[in-house]
């Protein structure tokens, strides 16, 4: 067997380069004649096979690993992520996906919530409204805020008892992390910041897309045979269905013996009265164009006319006009609001991975080839300080 | 005291596109930069080294071409390297990189003080191989680290959460990961270049660092890419110039803003 995901067979292999062009992750190169394999670069995905005029490109296939039985796992469970008590939206998100994700598998699976924390046990029937069959509890002091490792331990022996087939969690600054080592230590895959996620009837496979090289591509991926399937998802990308209190569920507190936490927090500064622009409904957002910070008061002016808080691009922020709070993007937040309005942003992928699924989005920008206007529902091609001064006016006399 | 720093060599993302008819990455011009996150990593380390005296070294999975990021780092004051590289580790996901990293970093040390990360790499976006590496280490995981103290074998932690900031106190050793407000990464001297371009390098495969095979690459990776395309566009957008009309452009907006109930029509 080949220690290579693929191999090129150097006869039948023309050098036309189709592979070379086709591979998307820079694995081949053409050494005279001849395809060669950038082995580490290479990720399996078979792109080159297809490519190849002359079929010189054999993927080498894996046998399944053998002893895991991946039909003694079962249900569908959304990690119930709290902060300081507050169940945290993003779980209600996930239960709303996770209802369609039950309905897509079948086969009498359950959709399963599971609360780690201290005196949260209430909030279970608001997950039961929210779409939860059962909500597994672990209700106990050393839980009430998040450590890495007591997390970890409490959701692994937690997998290890009950084996869910699918586990989906909030690609918070918590998700992300203890995610990381519950899926390590299961030996299974986690695909982080999925923006879609659909299950196969036949296969029961998680499919689960996510964007990578900075948004500019999408990839779909799968965990073929180990189980749990386990994927993050970042807040506001699904939207969060209304409760139904009429629902029943089982709330199934659990007692576990735990790990001994490795850090304390000596202190906690957050601030929550601050404006989360994460969830806010209408989002007024600025970039470089307005060119110098006394012109972030245009954003705040309209945003107060319309009930709006203020967003930026990074730029903003880079430039000090701003702070990084209410920077949106990927090293920012991730917005959904009914209304975006971008004002002298030209969309940078990054920015774009950002908002590109609030419902309605409008931009103002004087480079009619900018890419915001790939996203915008209504673009103003225009000087933003003609316009924007204009809309203040129009918005000012319609009160 | 021994820390660890892991660095990936990555494609500078801002430049990486797809072509949306052949669904392939264009890759013309796209230079391969150190992870920017990870040269937050590097400080908190070198910041280390000027206050402790703590040796610095530095490890990276890639292929061969890779050892350009260890000589940046050494460039910048980091004392020794390691490339970790093998075809044996082609196809690996974040478990499979994760147990790879993990077993190059007990030869180097079983026991260092600190391992660091940056926040996340900036072509997979996954942040999840610092996490996986400590749990293959057995060690404390304090991730988005904006400040860091260590007296004894006591850490301080400032950490970057979503509603603020934590402050966390542990002991040695951890795996850190770091946050671009940690710092202003330093740059490298012209003597450090010197010393970097002539350093020797180990290279490092499977075999060196003890790695069961059915562990590494896609062998030892529960994730497959199956799929890869371009993001999808929006269409049916409307355009308004606004140059010709301003007039015109400020009653589209008014009337997009009455249709979602936004103001009163």
């Amino acid at each position: 067997m080949s220690d290579t995901p693929i191999i090129i067979d150097p006869v039948a292999c023309k050098g036309c380069k189709k592979c070379v062009t086709a591979c998307p992750f820079d694995a081949l190169y053409m050494e005279g004649k001849l395809a060669v394999l950038k082995a580490a670069e290479c990720r399996a995905c078979n792109a080159c096979v297809k490519a190849c005029p002359f079929k010189a490109i054999k993927a080498v296939e894996k046998e399944a690993p053998k002893g895991a039985d991946l039909k003694a796992f079962k249900d569908i469970w959304v990690f119930a992520e709290q902060r300081h008590g507050k169940v945290q939206d993003v779980a209600y998100e996930l239960l709303s996906t996770g209802l369609r994700l039950k309905k897509e598998r079948g086969g009498g699976c359950q959709l399963a919530a599971v609360l780690l924390g201290h005196g949260v046990t209430e909030s279970a029937q608001r997950l039961i409204a929210a779409g939860a069959d059962k909500v597994y509890v672990v209700d106990q002091p050393g839980l009430a805020e998040y450590e890495a490792d007591v997390y970890t331990d409490a959701l692994h022996q937690l997998v290890a008892k009950h084996k869910p087939e699918v586990i989906l969690a909030g690609a918070t600054a918590i998700g992300r992390a203890f995610f990381a080592k519950v899926a390590v230590r299961a030996r299974t895959g986690l695909t982080a910041d999925c923006t879609a996620l659909s299950i196969d009837k036949e296969t029961y496979l998680l499919h689960q897309t996510r964007p990578a090289f900075g948004g500019n591509i999408m990839a779909t991926i799968m965990t073929p045979n180990h189980r749990p399937q386990m994927a993050t998802v970042r807040p506001k990308v699904f939207k969060m269905a209304a409760p139904d209190p009429k629902r029943t569920g089982d709330t199934l507190v659990e007692a576990l013996t735990l790990v001994a936490a490795n850090t304390k927090i000596a202190r906690t500064e957050h601030d929550l009265s601050a404006v989360n622009i994460a969830e806010a409904e209408i989002i007024v957002a600025g970039g470089r164009g307005l060119k110098k910070a006394e012109n972030m008061a245009l954003l705040e002016r309209l945003a107060g006319l319309i009930g709006g808080v203020v967003g930026c691009s990074r730029a903003c922020v880079d430039a000090g006009w701003i702070t990084a709070a209410h920077q949106v993007g990927q090293t920012g937040k991730t917005v959904c609001p009914k209304v975006y309005i971008a004002i002298g942003i030209s969309g940078a992928i990054q920015h774009l991975e950002g908002m590109r699924s609030s419902d309605t989005i409008i931009a103002i920008n004087s480079d009619p080839n900018a890419p915001i206007f790939g996203v915008a529902d209504l673009g103003i091609v225009g000087d933003l300080f003609e316009v924007v001064p204009k809309l203040i006016e129009a918005l000012e006399a319609g009160k | 005291m021994h820390v660890i720093v892991c660095v990936k060599q990555v494609p500078d993302t801002t430049n990486v596109r797809i072509n949306p008819e052949t669904n392939t990455l264009m890759r013309e011009g796209v230079e391969s930069i150190m992870n920017p996150y990870d040269e937050y990593a590097l400080e908190e380390a070198l910041k280390l080294k000027d206050r402790h005296g703590a040796r610095v070294s530095v490890i990276s999975m890639g292929p061969p071409q890779a050892d350009v990021v260890l000589r940046e780092a050494l460039a910048r004051g980091a004392d020794d390297g390691v490339l970790l590289t093998d075809r044996a580790f082609a196809g690996a996901d974040t478990l499979a990189t994760s147990y790879a990293i993990a077993q190059a970093i007990k030869k180097i040390n079983p026991n260092p003080d600190l391992v660091f990360f940056g926040k996340q790499a900036i072509d997979g976006d996954t942040a999840q191989v610092g996490p996986g590496v400590s749990e293959f280490l057995g060690c404390t995981l304090v991730t988005y680290v904006q400040a860091l103290s260590v007296e004894g074998d006591t850490f301080t932690v400032e950490t970057h959460m979503d509603e603020g900031t934590d402050v966390l106190e542990g002991k040695l050793p951890a795996v850190m990961t770091v946050v671009k407000e940690a710092s202003t990464p330093r740059f490298a001297s012209l003597s450090g270049w010197v010393g970097a371009k002539k350093a020797g390098l180990p290279k490092w495969g499977a075999a060196d660092v003890g790695a069961v095979k059915e562990m590494c690459g896609l062998d030892g990776s529960p994730t497959k890419v199956v799929k890869i395309f371009a993001p999808p566009v929006k269409t049916g957008g409307i355009r308004v110039d606004g140059r010709a009309a301003p007039g015109e452009a400020v009653a589209a907006i008014v009337k997009a803003l009455q249709d979602k109930g936004v103001v009163k029509s």
